[in-house]
């Protein structure tokens, strides 16, 4: 069974429709990149998915559970939302760490957080606390991150802070973890860096959506590729071929653009 | 002659103190809740709030002030207020309480919606419910935010406890100023009204140090 579904998605700003009737779906340890040009859709997706938008129509399953109908009659309770939030996880193009808090802080505050409402936190406190600095600790020596522990992201790079973010969004063991964009707001010679991670969590078989401009390493890293032009899929297929050879024409224009085409 | 000018600047400076410390602790909060009525979605409140600290920050606190003391007892029988003293300070700690509370709304608001919406994204996208968000994630920026702003704020506030001479509450400024026209059995003396100066400075000048210390202790972020 397909881990993600996304079913007739449809989202409008106003007059400007964003998403029109998006399908498309994900297997188990797949990643997916998303191409497209700038108000193709693509990153308002990724928004919908991780509850920052609330689509007009169309449904969303995770493991073959809904968990958004646009048709249901009300809105979820806040805490069955961040359940349903929990199953994603999303990488922004700025990053958006906390300024106030370490780069440990910052991978270890949610889980902290979801950690005080357990009914045994008082007597396991000690236990949970480790457990979960460790863990932290674990996935920013995963990033290369081990020595910039207790800097604040004032004191990081953009690479840095941009890895620290994949540390943040991966604590929480979220199902499909999306990213945004991430190398976009990057100096060309911190993008390596990042890159680099990210085809590393996809060798591990990390289900992952990633909305890019960087058409190499979306044929490389991905499995499948979709492409998006004003609201729809317009084409989608195995990432290489789809970038390759693409069959519709406005793939092909898109991508002539970008000089991925040969 | 000392001692006694001293002894009544000192009475005085104690009721300012009193006056500066109850505005502070009611307009901070009151503040607050008046900043979420100018940025709340539903549209009647946010106007009605807007509305009232327009004209609270549009008038002079002195003419507030006359108008908290006098008017209720014009259109009641009689002021509600109780009498002397305890009426006086009464009538002025709500004039400045809610005088402030509107300057501050408009800080906290300054602050609040300067902090950038990917934070609140970032926490919701961890999960975390809104208090979460607010006070583990915003409310710290905020603080670093709208320190300066605020800390101005509160300087002017040592110097504008003066206007409650006003309503002829007995802060520094009226205490000084009651030798030149007759207290204590001495009158005519001009002195003791330019010796509040000292107080004021003083006062500001420990604020001063204050705030700047706390900012200090907020460097080691930046937003």
């Amino acid at each position: 069974m397909a881990i993600l579904e996304v079913q007739e998605l449809s989202k409008r700003f106003g007059d400007v429709e964003v998403l029109r009737k998006i399908n498309c779906s994900l297997e188990a340890g797949e990643a997916l990149s998303i191409i497209g040009s700038s108000g193709s859709g693509k990153t308002t997706l990724l928004r919908c998915l991780n509850f920052l938008e609330t689509p007009d129509a169309g449904r969303v399953l995770v493991r073959g559970e809904t968990v958004f109908d646009a048709a249901e009659p009300k809105k979820p309770s806040e805490a069955a939302l961040r359940r349903r939030r929990l199953h994603f996880g999303l990488v922004f193009q700025s990053f958006n760490l906390f300024p106030q808090y370490t780069a440990l802080e910052n991978v270890r505050l949610a889980g902290l957080l979801l950690a005080k409402e357990r009914p045994d936190f008082r007597e396991k406190r000690k236990e949970i606390l480790t457990e979960l600095n460790e863990r932290a600790m674990f996935l920013l020596t995963d990033m290369g991150l081990a020595d910039r522990a207790g800097h604040y992201p004032h004191q990081l790079s953009g690479g840095q802070q941009q890895r620290v973010a994949i540390a943040r969004a991966l604590a929480l063991e979220p199902d499909i973890l999306c990213f945004d964009e991430p190398t976009s707001a990057l100096d060309p010679e911190l993008t390596g860096e990042v890159l680099r991670v990210i085809r590393s969590l996809a060798e591990q078989r990390t289900t992952m959506i990633i909305v890019t401009h960087e058409m190499a390493f979306a044929r490389d890293v991905a499995d499948r590729a979709i492409f998006m032009d004003g609201g729809r899929v317009v084409e989608e297929g195995p990432a290489r071929e789809l970038i390759d050879h693409p069959q519709e024409e406005r793939t092909r224009q898109f991508l002539s653009r970008y000089g991925a085409l040969s | 002659m000392l001692a006694t000018v001293l002894g009544a600047l000192n009475q005085g400076f104690l009721k300012t103190l009193q006056l500066f410390g109850v505005t502070l602790l009611g307009a901070i909060p009151l503040g607050l809740i008046i900043s979420f009525g100018s940025m709340t979605r539903f549209r009647p409140l946010r106007w009605l709030t807007r509305t009232v600290v327009w004209i609270v920050r549009g008038t002079p606190l002195m003419l507030q002030l006359i108008i908290i003391y006098y008017v209720p007892g014009q259109i009641m029988d009689s002021s509600p207020w109780p009498m002397g003293e305890n009426g006086r300070f009464l009538a002025s700690a709500i004039a400045f309480i809610f005088n402030y509370a509107c300057y501050f709304s408009e800080i906290f608001r300054g602050g609040i919606e300067g902090v950038p919406r990917g934070q609140r994204e970032a926490g919701q996208v961890l999960g975390m419910t809104r208090s979460q968000i607010f006070f583990r994630v915003e409310l710290m920026q905020m603080v670093k935010r709208i320190m300066p702003p605020i800390s101005n704020e509160i300087i002017t506030l040592v110097k504008d406890t003066s206007l409650a001479r006003i309503i002829a509450y007995e802060e520094l400024i009226k205490a000084g100023y009651d030798f030149l026209k007759g207290s204590h059995g001495y009158s005519g003396l001009l002195w003791p009204l330019f010796f509040t100066g000292v107080y004021y400075l003083l006062f500001s000048g420990l604020l001063t140090i204050l705030f700047n210390r706390t900012e200090r202790r907020l460097d080691y972020f930046k937003v």
